[in-house]
């Protein structure tokens, strides 16, 4: 069960927008961004609210790529792999993240909820390849040492706010 | 209005809605899996693609005609596109043909072999899926499905229900609830219509075939069946029988042979649920509370209301199903020591619905804390176990149905009809029983497939306002109206499937317009045939009122909505 705050800010965001079913995508957007994903329960909640079913949200929804159903992590990293990255060497980069995360395979989110590591195919930003971002702010020409003091950089950010 | 060739030969069109229907209307039986008239324009299955004479190609379904036109539905290159359509199809399906539920059923199957598939020249990437056995009326097996979509249009544009949808994309796409939830766990109405339109085994009837075969082979139970109306001129579709012929006398027959102790007809139980129903009716009229008063016959739209109109819940009439009535009285009837001879009775029902298996499951089908029906087998089902036992259907002798429920009025018969339950309760409603009566009834405007059929009478001096609608979304758009005001009504029969039980989710597949208007007729040729037409001229349901029912009318004839 979903906390009540969380149903409370859904309303707060419906509220921006009409209730009809095109506000849709607009309205799991801005609950994507507070909560930094979808909560399957509100999914079900905003489509009740709009007055659309369940199914035609969720067919919606599970189309675009960029909604996910899993919580994310504090910083959502997102490693560039399209052509000028890849060739310019992003994979490296990939795994020296993921191994300095501990993660591996289907798991892209740490375990105390603080990384998730993601690949993109472009970041419209080829020139500053390879690319990698963190909750959307960009670091350029990255490589695999840098990504490490990246991390650290990020680990010791969050230290400091608890 | 004009002229199109197609193959060579000129013809003429008028209003049809695209060159597909041209194309059928002329005899040539162009392949589709998408496209159902009733349903929106879908054009995803490339199959109904045609050529003109510029070379162009493209899908027949999605096409207006235009005057001067020329079409061909079978070059080469159309053939050659249309096997390839087929054997991509099939590359990425489950190809168990022979232990599939659809085997000799299945519209992609028949495809494959009209169009000479013999071979599939690409790898089988299919990715295996759970299948879900979760409702009593369906089961959905994502294995088989070819995204077709129209499941997904016949339960949003024709039921208004949305239970299913497509979800994620490309390779990954698939038809499923929300968040690949079970059936159960939806609002599904179980009507079974995404059977009826599914080409392939991904949705069929969840079946129970086996449970019924074990009673029939035990000798400590009485097996009694009793049939729907809209069975009878449907069932012969599966066994060689023309579309829309009465085969009751044969069916009957067919389960007395494969081990029914008795066999009686739920038209009974329908006349029981109009005797029941229009009392109901006028009480509500005199006190002017709970109107209108809607029709509790089909539980797809007892679990519709439900689910969306709460509010509304109170209007439907606590009548009890004509099934359920049946079932509640045979029960009954089968308690005395001297009926049942000491064995167990297994009540089972034969009925065109899917619906039907998840209604004998709900608290209040039960009486006494005991499943009034233990069974509901589909037409379907019961053409498939009369092949089973081997029986020749078209050779079987006509038997009659058992007594003492094996005589209904052609009130009750017509029930399977959209306005027929209508039609029964004017009749019973009217003054007279004679043959002119009755024909002014019949054409009050009661009759006719139409979606939303209005209408008033006149009942000692007050104008009544009855309303027949089939279909949910058309239910749907009636409520909204009824809501706001718009309109008024005091009575409002209500069928979750279009043109009522004839098209349930449960019929044989492949019903096109002819047969379903000979399966309207058949009913209607039913009533015909039979001296008593109403409800309270059957002898039979006047006796039961004597007797079995007396004191009892409450207890077993009707219900009690969300109070369970």
């Amino acid at each position: 069960m979903l906390d009540q705050s969380y149903y409370d800010k859904a309303d707060e965001i419906i509220a921006c927008h009409t209730r009809e079913e095109h506000s849709l995508i607009p309205i799991i957007q801005d609950i994507q961004t507070a909560f930094r994903y979808l909560p399957p329960e509100l999914l079900t909640y905003v489509a009740k609210e709009i007055g659309i079913t369940e199914a035609k949200a969720f067919s919606v929804a599970s189309f675009y790529e960029n909604f996910s159903f899993e919580p994310k992590g504090k910083y959502v990293i997102k490693v560039c792999d399209g052509t000028a990255c890849h060739v310019r060497k992003s994979v490296p980069i990939l795994e020296r993240i993921l191994s300095e995360l501990g993660l591996s395979g289907e798991q892209r989110t740490t375990p105390d909820m603080l990384f998730t590591v993601e690949t993109v195919s472009c970041l419209g930003a080829c020139g500053l390849a390879p690319v990698v971002t963190v909750n959307d702010e960009v670091h350029p020409s990255m490589t695999p040492a840098a990504a490490t003091e990246l991390l650290k950089k990020l680990r010791e950010e969050a230290a400091n706010e608890n | 209005m004009g002229f199109i060739t197609i193959d060579g030969r000129k013809v003429k069109f008028t209003d049809e809605p695209n060159i597909l229907s041209i194309i059928r209307r002329e005899g040539i039986d162009l392949p589709t899996l998408c496209y159902h008239s009733e349903l929106s324009v879908y054009g995803a299955c490339r199959l109904c693609t045609v050529e003109d004479n510029r070379g162009r190609t493209f899908a027949s379904c999605s096409e207006q005609p235009r005057d001067g036109m020329v079409i061909y539905t079978n070059t080469p290159r159309l053939m050659k596109y249309r096997k390839m359509i087929v054997q991509l199809l099939l590359a990425a399906h489950d190809r168990d043909c022979t232990t599939c539920i659809k085997n000799g059923d299945c519209t992609l199957q028949a495809l494959a072999r009209r169009l000479g598939v013999l071979d599939v020249p690409f790898e089988n990437r299919k990715t295996s899926y759970p299948v879900d056995f979760s409702s009593p009326a369906i089961v959905r097996n994502p294995n088989k499905c070819i995204l077709c979509g129209d499941c997904v249009r016949v339960c949003d544009n024709v039921q208004n229900v949305n239970a299913i949808d497509f979800a994620y994309r490309g390779t990954e796409a698939m038809v499923t609830p929300a968040f690949q939830k079970t059936l159960a766990e939806t609002d599904c109405v179980n009507c079974g219509q995404c059977r009826a339109v599914c080409p392939t085994g991904a949705i069929s009837i969840h079946t129970n075939k086996t449970p019924v075969w074990a009673a029939l082979n035990d000798p400590n139970t009485k097996v009694v069946a009793q049939i729907a109306p809209a069975v009878r001129i449907a069932l012969g579709d599966s066994l060689g029988i023309p579309h829309g012929e009465n085969v009751m006398g044969k069916l009957v027959a067919a389960l007395h042979r494969m081990g029914f102790d008795e066999v009686y007809d739920t038209t009974v139980g329908a006349d029981l649920t109009i005797m029941e129903e229009s009392r109901e009716f006028l009480e509500r009229l005199e006190s002017g509370e709970k109107l209108p008063l809607f029709t509790s016959c089909c539980p797809g739209w007892v679990t519709y209301c439900e689910n969306r109109h709460p509010e509304l819940v109170q209007n439907i009439s606590t009548c009890r199903s004509p099934m359920q009535m049946l079932g509640a009285v045979i029960r009954e009837y089968f308690k005395d020591p001297e009926k049942n001879e000491g064995k167990k009775l297994v009540s089972v029902a034969i009925m065109p619905c899917t619906a039907k298996k998840g209604e004998i499951l709900r608290p209040e089908s039960r009486t006494d804390g005991i499943q009034d029906v233990d069974y509901v087998l589909t037409t379907t089902e019961l053409a498939n176990m009369i092949q089973t036992a081997g029986l020749k259907f078209d050779l079987l002798e006509a038997e009659s149905c058992d007594m003492p429920f094996g005589i209904g009025s052609g009130a009750g018969v017509i029930f399977g009809n959209t306005g027929g339950v209508m039609e029964a309760v004017l009749r019973r409603l009217a003054q007279t029983s004679k043959r002119a009566e009755i024909d002014v009834i019949r054409q009050s405007g009661v009759r006719g497939d139409g979606e939303c059929k209005e209408l008033t009478f006149d009942y000692h001096g007050r104008t009544v306002r009855a309303a027949v609608v089939n279909g949910l979304r058309n239910a749907e758009e009636l409520i909204q109206k009824i809501e706001s005001g718009e309109e008024t009504f005091d009575i409002v029969e209500v069928m979750a499937c279009r043109r009522g039980c004839i098209m349930g989710g449960g019929q044989p597949l492949g019903a096109g317009p002819r047969t379903k208007a000979a399966r309207a007729k058949g009913l209607y040729d039913a009533d015909n045939d039979i001296q008593i037409k109403k409800s309270d001229d059957n002898p039979i349901v006047t006796n039961l009122y004597q007797t079995l029912l007396k004191g009892k009318e409450h207890k077993l004839l009707h219900r009690n909505f969300g109070e369970q």
